[in-house]
């Protein structure tokens, strides 16, 4: 079992606090992310975990092992932690063939020759290297490499497994297959991985549960990948999570008006009695359109971007882009030239008060 | 007469062509993108306009002036063919300031004190540099750097600008904004563009024309929207967006089957007369393909993946994959589930392309 | 699953560590440095500036300095200027077989340049020199052609073997300059003059500069061409000067203050000199590699092509052939001056010196004892040190880095005078006269090659690469063994050759710290030119010559195949 609890966890870094009484339990066996912009502390909580550092205050929990006790000044070394980690940099070492780096925490474990020859076999097989056991890994790509960095954490069954950015140094069509084989493993094998990641994307597509965190080293919401996206607790976390676009809002005599304008917010309210509002919503939640149903407004700019038309539109003062596939711009005859009249529908909006905004600026 | 004219050009590095028999016209003002992957001889290309490379056949004319001819064994240096030129890297002077920087092509030429300082204001203005004028361009973003560059380019007015790849440095949110800016520039200045790249949605946003370009030979000439709509092969197809390519064969009644599976495509699904083979590649974009209960390609989904703006489906057809993205609104089949798959937009091409 | 519960790993043996190498560099380096300071500054029990004026002001110690001065200007200039000038021509002209030229430019690296000056003594020296000689005999000059005995000849025989600390540092700008930072000043209509003289040069000058700065510091503290080609006619440097007072006064106490005052003299002085390199290097270092990489423009020299290629090749064959050649010949002589005709050539003067005369034999067992032990010490503690300052995060490690940079700025001279104080028995300890004071002294001086070409291969280690292994299961000690050793090794080779062979042809500390069974290579070289016996030194150089370069060749094959990996 390897449930990971950390309780009240603080760490400071050259007279910094990076994380400040962070608490957070990752289930057994769930892939759980940890997602946020650089330098928001996401690596160092992993580096707490994993044991290279040692944070000022809180415990950590593996399982039911306490491998962190900062008031009783207990802390596990990362050799007897039981985990696999893997890094953004590979760090496969580069004197060693293939065979010789999945080999070595086998060989540290003092494992039977016969047994750890079969061992590694089956895991360089697992990761899709087989023939390449001889290999140095200069001799390898990138993803090859991030192949054996993955081979060798996992080599040891161990029930925890740390992936710190090991895709971001891939390219894009790697990137998308070494996703898919990771989540596929860890299904395979009933571990469980925390994994840490600056791309929504990736955070997306691979996690049972995402912890988004701020720059100042918060967490900012924890929940699965739907939650996430279509239920964002804060406007942090909404940005972050993909394209967003907003609008400006403003309350006059308990109506809602769009801009500078006239032209009333027809559809669902905000709750609250702030004077200014800000709506916030992804491209695909807007529709545009020659109908004159919605709010009016002129393109601005517009902007073909192959398989997308992009639209800079003004509504009574304020901007915002939308976006139209483009064969459906051209079979619907929304190729709208700048300077058009033009109406907008929306699917949804998310609410947020405006001096929300100007504090995240 | 179109105003710059490439006749008949061939470049060779050692026994491999970089760029052959390349035939090109550009006009006046017009914004000319050289698309293609790395290799392609794109910047060769460029280069062999602004005078880096000589060629080992043909003739380039801009305007009435010839800069370079094989057959007349004439070559004109880079310094005296008047163009702007901005680099992927910037190429800004770390140990001039950024005036000095802009003023640099004008001090070559001799101009005149009041002139000189006229047109590096101009140019610094038009770039929103003025304020940091007699700053060290080593002080200055990547976008700060690169606005530099090109007042400098722009300074000496040329009719022709040539750009290697000037966003690429640059992080992605800010290639977009230069990205505006240059077009803005060009409308005030009135130059015509040589743009290379590599990145299709830059090309797209930016061109009146694109030439995409593969091994040193020309895939297609054509306006953004032709190009995507209609890429004239299979290689140009899949360079400028996401692309799906089933591999499938002819039964012999005019019906095609899924390459390798007992899979057959419905009978409205067919290529037209003139493209009809025993083999053909079937090509689809994933973002033009719907769900459908009858009448589609059979398939079952292997992976669907939630991406927040997009569903992405991985479709497994008689053992080949077809990539579907939906919106995340529109609902779909899950994974180990059977579907039809309707393609909006078929293109058909040959196998061996 | 492993449970065993341990305190806060690694507290105590870090700080071990760190006391370890902080005392190892407290020994060897900052105590005899701080000795020089103390004998300098301090006289009758209290701090004393006005003695050290009056013994700057003295007419010897201040011709010294000025002699210091005049010789390191003219070097540097020279250096500059030549060195700039091939470095141009290899990299952005057109001249035929720029890569074999490109070696021959760094041959003067190997050679040492007292071996040079002595060279140049056999052929210009104003009565016996071949080249002299030859003029007066057959053209019947009544004055010797040139003179070497004279700042001139000091001065260009330094540039001839100092320009490659120049020529290398502009090499690399240029060669790692992004072209088109060359080919926009091209586009905007700039011809190549004008790009070279308003672009290139400018950006490179930082390396101009900070190579320029090397040779001043490197030719104030030089010893061996002036030993050579100075005293004779009465000119004295710093470094020279202190040898004659120290040697021959025996260590009186007034010789002793002025050696230290001269000393403190050159440690100043060249801590001003380093300090002015990290300024312009932190000032005027400019982005400007490369990111993709077009070849760079060349300036085609056209006619000039061969004529130009054809002096390189001169300048080639009289820096390095022709003294070469002329020490092989001497070393083969029976007598000094007699013409090199096939009567009076052998290579008994060989024979000899490698297997009959003690003297000559004991000195090549010393310096190969000497530079083996040296570098594997000096390696060994470099190691354990640069592992402390770019792997271990410990407090106080900043004296450590200070500490270990310093003798960068302690001229070989200084070393040796500061030993001889801190060794001679006012510690309690007497190693004077020893063949271990040489030793010491030796692991002073070369302790900052090792620091510096370990630290480079220790900052190739990734830290994850050590990570990695510790997540694998392995203790601090296991990861060590099998993951960083194995990856500096290469980088402990460097530094043990790095130090190995510029040991073996020591001279400036060695002559100060030699007794008449301790000496090396170099002072039996220079000794024996001293006594007059010319022929065996130039044979003894011969020998020496052919020891260094084989020994270069050998790193040179293994670096490749490493590389070629």
């Amino acid at each position: 079992m390897a449930t990971i609890e950390l309780d009240h966890i603080s760490k400071r870094y050259e007279g910094r606090e990076v994380l400040s009484d962070l608490s957070l339990t990752i289930e057994h066996g769930e892939c759980f992310t940890l997602l946020g912009p650089s330098g928001c502390g996401k690596t160092v909580l992993m580096r707490l975990i994993a044991g290279f550092d040692v944070p000022e205050q809180g415990t950590i929990r593996i399982g039911d092992t306490v491998v962190v006790d900062a008031e009783k000044r207990i802390a596990l070394s990362p050799d007897t932690r039981d985990l696999g980690v893997v890094f953004q940099e590979y760090a496969v070492w580069p004197h060693m063939t293939v065979f010789d780096n999945v080999a070595y925490p086998l060989k540290l474990a003092k494992t039977p020759q016969a047994k750890l020859e079969k061992r590694v076999l089956e895991t360089i097989a697992l990761v899709n290297m087989t023939g390449l056991e001889r290999r140095l890994p200069s001799e390898l790509s990138g993803g090859q490499q991030q192949r054996v960095a993955l081979a060798r954490a996992l080599v040891a069954n161990p029930s925890l497994m740390l992936l710190d950015e090991p895709l971001s140094n891939l390219d894009a069509n790697l990137r998308e297959e070494m996703r898919f084989e990771i989540k596929e493993m860890q299904r395979k094998l009933d571990i469980t991985v925390l994994y840490v990641t600056h791309d929504q994307e990736i955070a997306l597509a691979l996690s049972d549960r995402i912890a988004v965190m701020d720059k100042k080293g918060r967490i900012l919401q924890v929940g699965t990948p739907f939650d996430i996206f279509e239920k964002p607790a804060s406007l942090a976390v909404f940005t972050f999570m993909g394209v967003a676009n907003f609008m400006a809002v403003r309350q006059e005599n308990g109506e809602f008006y769009v801009g500078t304008g006239t032209q009333p917010v027809p559809w669902e309210k905000p709750q609250g009695t702030a004077k200014n509002w800000v709506a916030g919503f992804r491209p695909s939640d807007v529709v545009i359109s020659r109908k004159e149903q919605g709010l009016r407004g002129v393109v601005k700019r517009a902007n073909f971007l192959g398989a997308m038309m992009d639209y800079l539109v003004e509504v009574d003062g304020t901007e915002f882009r939308t976006g139209v596939e483009t064969h459906l711009a051209v079979e619907a005859g929304l190729m709208f030239a700048e300077g058009e009249q033009c109406s907008l529908q929306f699917a949804s909006l998310h609410w947020f008060d405006a001096a929300e905004m100007v504090e995240e600026a | 007469m179109s105003y710059v004219r490439l006749i008949n050009v061939t470049k060779r590095f050692g026994m491999v062509k970089a760029v052959d028999s390349l035939n090109l016209n550009i006009e006046r003002g017009e914004c000319f993108s050289l698309l293609g992957p790395s290799g392609c001889g794109k910047t060769t290309t460029l280069r062999m306009v602004a005078g880096f490379e000589d060629l080992d056949e043909g003739e380039i004319h801009v305007g009435d002036r010839l800069l370079s001819s094989k057959a007349k064994n004439f070559y004109l240096p880079p310094e005296k063919r008047h163009f702007g030129m901005v680099f992927q890297a910037f190429a800004v002077w770390p140990h001039l300031s950024v005036y000095e920087n802009v003023a640099f092509p004008l001090r070559i030429q001799r101009m005149g004190k009041a002139e000189l300082e006229q047109r590096t204001k101009d140019a610094l203005l038009s770039t929103n540099l003025w304020g940091v004028a007699d700053g060290s361009p080593e002080d200055l973003s990547g976008g700060g750097k690169q606005r530099v560059a090109l007042a400098r380019a722009l300074a000496i007015n040329p009719d022709v600008m040539l750009l290697d790849e000037p966003l690429s440095s640059l992080d992605p949110h800010l290639r977009e904004e230069m990205r505006f800016e240059i077009k803005d520039l060009q409308k005030k200045y009135g130059f015509a563009i040589i743009y290379v790249t590599h990145d299709q949605s830059e090309a797209m946003a930016l061109s009146d024309r694109i030439m995409v370009m593969k091994s040193g030979v020309v895939q297609q000439i054509d306006s953004p929207l032709n190009i995507y709509s209609s890429p004239a092969n299979k290689f140009v197809f899949n360079f400028i967006g996401l692309s799906n390519f089933l591999d499938v064969s002819a039964l012999g009644n005019g019906q095609y089957t899924v390459e390798g599976s007992n899979t057959s495509l419905p009978t409205s699904l067919v290529p037209p007369r003139e493209k009809a083979a025993p083999k053909l590649s079937l090509a689809s974009r994933p973002s033009e393909i719907d769900f459908t209960t009858e009448g589609g390609i059979l398939g079952t989904v292997r992976r669907k993946s939630f991406l927040g703006e997009v569903i992405d489906y991985q479709v497994d057809v008689g053992g080949q994959t077809v990539r579907v993205q939906k919106g995340r609104r529109e609902a779909g089949p899950n994974v180990g589930e059977a579907c039809g798959l309707h393609l909006l937009r078929p293109h058909w091409y040959g196998i061996e392309e | 699953m492993a449970s065993a519960i341990k305190k806060n790993e690694g507290f105590g043996a870090a700080q071990l560590i760190l006391a370890l190498s902080i005392g190892i560099l407290v020994v060897v380096v900052a105590v005899p440095v701080l000795l020089i300071f103390l004998n300098a500054f301090w006289a009758d029990g209290k701090f004393n500036v006005q003695d050290v004026l009056r013994v700057l002001s003295e007419p010897d110690t201040y011709q010294a300095l000025m002699n210091s001065l005049i010789i390191a200007v003219g070097t540097t200039i020279g250096s500059t200027v030549v060195g700039t000038f091939f470095a141009w021509l290899v990299t952005r002209t057109d001249l035929p077989y720029k890569r074999f030229m490109k070696g021959m430019f760094l041959v003067p690296f190997m050679l040492p340049s007292f071996i040079g000056a002595l060279a140049w003594k056999m052929l210009l020296s104003p009565r016996a020199g071949y080249i002299n000689r030859f003029f007066m005999d057959t053209f019947g000059f009544e004055e010797p052609l040139f003179n070497i005995y004279s700042f001139t000849g000091i001065i260009l025989v330094e540039i001839m073997y100092l320009f490659p600390f120049v020529f290398i540092q502009v090499c690399g700008a240029l060669e790692r300059m992004d072209p088109t930072l060359e080919e926009s000043a091209r586009i905007s209509g700039a011809g190549l003059f004008t790009i070279t003289r308003k672009i290139t040069i400018p950006l490179v000058m930082p390396s101009i500069l900070s190579g320029a700065l090397l040779i001043m510091l490197y030719s104030m503290a030089h010893f061996g061409t002036v030993a050579v080609l100075g005293i004779e006619n009465g000119i004295f440097n710093i470094p020279t000067l202190i040898y004659e007072r120290i040697h021959q006064s025996a260590g009186s106490f007034a010789s002793i203050r002025t050696g230290t005052v001269l000393a403190s003299v050159l440690v100043f002085s060249a801590a001003l000199i380093l300090w002015l390199q990290n300024k312009i290097l932190g000032k005027g270092r400019y982005q400007i590699i490369a990111g993709k990489s077009f070849r760079p423009m060349e300036l085609k020299l056209r006619g000039l092509r061969y004529p130009l290629l054809a002096f390189c090749l001169a300048y080639i064959g009289f820096t390095i052939v022709l003294p070469t050649v002329v020490i092989f010949l001497v070393g083969g002589l029976t007598t000094y001056g007699l013409p090199f005709t096939a009567e009076h050539l052998s290579l008994n003067n060989y024979k000899f010196i490698l297997f009959d005369y003690q003297v000559t034999r004991d000195a090549i067992v010393n310096s190969v004892t000497l530079g083996l032990a040296a570098a594997l010490i000096t390696m060994s503690a470099g190691v354990m040190i640069s592992y402390v300052i770019v792997k271990m995060r410990v407090r106080g490690k900043g004296i450590l880095e200070f500490l270990g940079m310093l003798p960068f700025s302690v001229p070989g001279s200084v070393i040796a005078l500061g030993v001889i104080l801190a060794w001679s028995g006012k510690l309690g300890i007497n190693l004077y006269n020893t063949v271990w004071i040489i030793l010491v002294a030796y692991i002073a001086r070369y302790m900052a090659f090792s620091i510096k070409a370990n630290s480079a291969a220790l900052e190739q280690v990734h830290d994850s690469l050590v990570e990695a292994a510790r997540a694998c299961g392995a203790s601090m000690g296991q990861a060590l063994r099998d993951i960083v050793l194995p990856l500096v090794r290469p980088g402990m080779f460097a530094a043990f050759f790095l130090i190995f062979l510029p040991a073996l042809r020591e001279l400036t500390v060695s002559i100060m710290l030699y007794s008449p069974t301790t000496r090396t290579i170099g002072v039996a070289i220079y000794t024996l030119n001293e006594d007059g016996e010319t022929v065996m030194s130039a044979a003894l150089a011969g020998i020496a010559l052919i020891l260094i370069v084989s020994g270069q060749l050998f790193i040179n094959r293994l670096t490749r195949k490493k590389a070629g990996r």
